[in-house]
């Protein structure tokens, strides 16, 4: 079995595949102790090679695992399990814990991609903290919203303006609901604005924990002009995509020979 | 490190004089001896002309300011600057020491806040923050600063600066016409003039052709240092070869010559060896964009670390600097102002418009060193270089050669991110 390990900011997915079939699945939040929680979820597995994607890929090398390991980025997990379930996939679109990441793919590889730095406005982390504005627990806002009509516009993006904002439009008497839509509402304008920079075509796979929310996938379906389930394509488990992309690409490492991690190659030059 | 970069140093007496803050002064070498040892020292089977680079860095503050105090001891003068527009075989003729100053590092930011907008690009809050923290001996050796019209940025900065630190500032044209070279040319004459006023010295057509001659070896050893950057696998990692093109800012330039000719001397033979830094199939890169002054290795860093080997640096500490010669064969002194004029007017300085040039040149240079990508570095708020990334994008796209734009400070909060995006552009070049 080849292990796919994608630990992000906010939760780490574990994918086993074997003979190119997922026979393994597992999530666990990242905590302060990703290393911990990588090792609970690795418990009783052997794998024969572990490749781990996210922002604590290179954790990996701290597992003390006997088994060949490598590390990819995001940006290619999130392609590689794109283009597997989906094979026409022609864009992707992750939106994780803290960061959007937006790219293009010819064949399956990456051609251009975008991605936000120094600020996680507009992420799952986001929705996160705004939903607690609302006492809403994140895995139930984007269904709120949806019943919100006619949204105020947010125009702070700063999570913590942007919560002031919607405190300030609740004194005046907005629909709560209204205002939740107004804040995916924001998120979606940030995505779409990322996704025209990498120029998106049709179909779009859509990835990350925040694929799960309604809300956001029908904003973006409206603003893209697209059908979901033809333009816009969604994982069953779109926040275990990179984890699979992860393990996939150990299947097609496998096929040449493991490399160490990257940042060693320059030291065993010559 | 030589111990010379630590705070017990035998130049504590040297730096007081010069009124830097001793306490401030030392905590600045050790974080740059700490980030050198990561860096530089870390790479393995390096060469042997490194060496020349870890003493020149180890001493950039010591024995080198050292030097310069010798120098004005004997009645010689140190011109200070920031850009590479400032003409160094005219300093030369003058029989002056020519020398970049300080703007590479996080240095008196909450200072340099009080002088420039918060939204100012961190190499001219560097600069600033260096002088007003005391933290750079370069300017405080300086007998001359001179700065340069190049950016918005820059010239505001400048009349701020002025008011600590007396800058003389000469106009950079923003075109290329003829008014354009016309003026520069009376730049390069105002030049010289000013530099014989504060030197006391009269620059004779033989002192200037000795000036040409010796920035322009200096120019040709560096134009060799490319050159040899063509060759696959890559004989030296981009860290290094951004050092030597860094150090050219601050070694004496005859010194500087005959050591990177050696170091190349050895790259030769590495090449026809074919020995390289990294495996043969590893992603050659080329950095374009704004200039990296020491110790700003942030992204080199980044970069080589993410298994793909840095092939050049089109920027102003690069091939900007180091492409273009002054024609040697003028006799006369207006000949070779001429001469001099129209070398500097080649510079694809983003300040110009328009500067369509740069983007032939930065194709050019991909193509010669072999690069499978650039990376386009901007620092965050330059806006001529933003500006042009976007345009090098379209160009670059166009000429099939992958790029990724990159926008940054010297701050290192972004370094994670930065990682991600490096690596997964290498991962689409291999």
């Amino acid at each position: 079995m080849i292990v796919g390990l994608d630990i992000g900011s906010r939760s780490i997915e574990l994918v086993g595949v074997e003979n190119g079939e997922v026979i393994l699945a597992r999530r666990s939040p990242t905590t302060f102790d990703p290393v911990a929680r990588c090792a609970g979820l690795l418990d009783g597995l052997r794998p024969a090679a572990l490749v781990a994607t996210g922002y604590g890929r290179a954790l990996v090398q701290r597992l003390g695992l006997d088994c060949q390991t490598a590390a990819v980025t995001e940006i290619k997990a999130h392609a590689r399990g794109a283009a597997h379930l989906f094979p026409g996939a022609r864009s992707v679109l992750d939106i994780g814990g803290q960061d959007t990441k937006a790219m293009t793919l010819r064949q399956g590889r990456v051609v251009r991609f975008e991605m936000n730095d120094r600020c996680a406005a507009g992420t799952g982390k986001f929705l996160e903290y705004t939903a607690g504005v609302f006492q809403i627990p994140v895995e139930e806002f984007g269904a709120y919203a949806l019943k919100g009509t006619d949204p105020p516009e947010i125009s702070a993006m700063c999570t913590v303006f942007a919560e002031t904002e919607a405190t300030s439009l609740m004194a005046r008497g907005a629909r709560p609901e209204s205002i939740a839509l107004g804040l995916h509402a924001a998120i979606v304008k940030r995505t779409v604005n990322m996704l025209g920079r990498v120029g998106h075509e049709p179909p779009l796979v859509f990835t990350g924990g925040v694929a799960n929310n309604p809300c956001v996938v029908s904003l973006l379906a409206r603003a893209l002009g697209g059908a979901v389930g033809s333009d816009i394509l969604i994982p069953d488990e779109p926040d275990m995509t990179g984890a699979l992309g992860a393990a996939l690409c150990g299947l097609d490492q496998a096929a040449r020979t493991y490399s160490t991690t990257p940042a060693d190659q320059l030291r065993t030059a010559i | 490190m030589p111990d010379s970069i630590h705070a017990d140093s035998p130049h504590k007496a040297m730096w007081e004089t010069l009124n830097l803050d001793l306490s401030a002064h030392d905590a600045l070498l050790e974080v740059l001896g700490k980030f050198y040892g990561d860096i530089y020292l870390s790479q393995q089977n390096r060469l042997r002309g490194a060496e020349y680079l870890d003493f020149v860095l180890s001493e950039v503050h010591g024995l080198r300011i050292k030097e310069l105090q010798e120098a004005k001891a004997a009645g010689r003068k140190v011109v200070g600057s920031f850009c590479v527009f400032v003409p160094e075989e005219i300093t030369l003729a003058a029989d002056a020491v020519h020398v970049g100053l300080c703007a590479g590092a996080e240095a008196g930011t909450n200072l340099a806040e009080q002088l420039v907008p918060r939204n100012t690009c961190a190499l001219i809050k560097s600069f600033i923050g260096f002088k007003m923290a005391r933290l750079c001996p370069f300017i405080e050796s300086s007998d001359l600063i001179v700065g340069e019209t190049t950016c918005d940025g820059k010239k505001k900065a400048y009349e701020a600066f002025n008011e600590i630190a007396p800058t003389w500032v000469m106009e950079v044209p923003q075109t290329k016409t003829p008014a354009a070279r016309a003026l520069w040319r009376s730049e390069v004459k105002r030049y010289m003039a000013e530099l014989e006023r504060v030197t006391g010295r009269t620059i004779t057509a033989e002192k200037l052709a000795q000036g040409i001659r010796t920035a322009n070896a200096k120019r040709r050893a560096l134009q060799r240092l490319t050159g040899l950057r063509a060759a696959s696998p890559a004989p030296i990692s981009g860290r290094d070869a951004l050092l030597v093109n860094q150090i050219s800012f601050y070694d004496d330039p005859v010194r500087f010559t005959t050591k990177i000719n050696e170091l190349c001397d050895e790259l030769q033979a590495r090449v026809e060896a074919g020995r390289g830094v990294t495996p043969p199939n590893t992603p050659r890169l080329l950095l374009s964009g704004c200039p990296m002054a020491v110790p700003n290795w942030k992204l080199p860093y980044v970069v080589e670390s993410a298994g793909a080997v840095i092939v050049g640096e089109e920027s102003c500490i690069g091939t900007r600097n180091s492409r273009d010669l002054v024609d040697e064969s003028a006799t006369t002194l207006e000949g070779m102002l001429d001469a001099i004029a129209d070398r500097y007017m080649k510079i694809d300085c983003a300040c110009f418009t328009p500067n369509d040039e740069r983007l032939d040149n930065v194709a050019d240079l991909a193509g010669k060193l072999k690069a499978d990508g650039v990376i386009h570095y901007s620092l965050l708020f330059c806006q001529p270089y933003s500006h042009e990334a976007l345009k090098m994008d379209k160009a670059l796209t166009k000429a099939g050669i992958p790029m990724l734009s990159i926008e940054t400070d010297y701050s290192m909060e972004d370094v994670e991110q930065l990682k991600t995006r490096v690596e997964a552009f290498v991962e689409t070049l291999a």
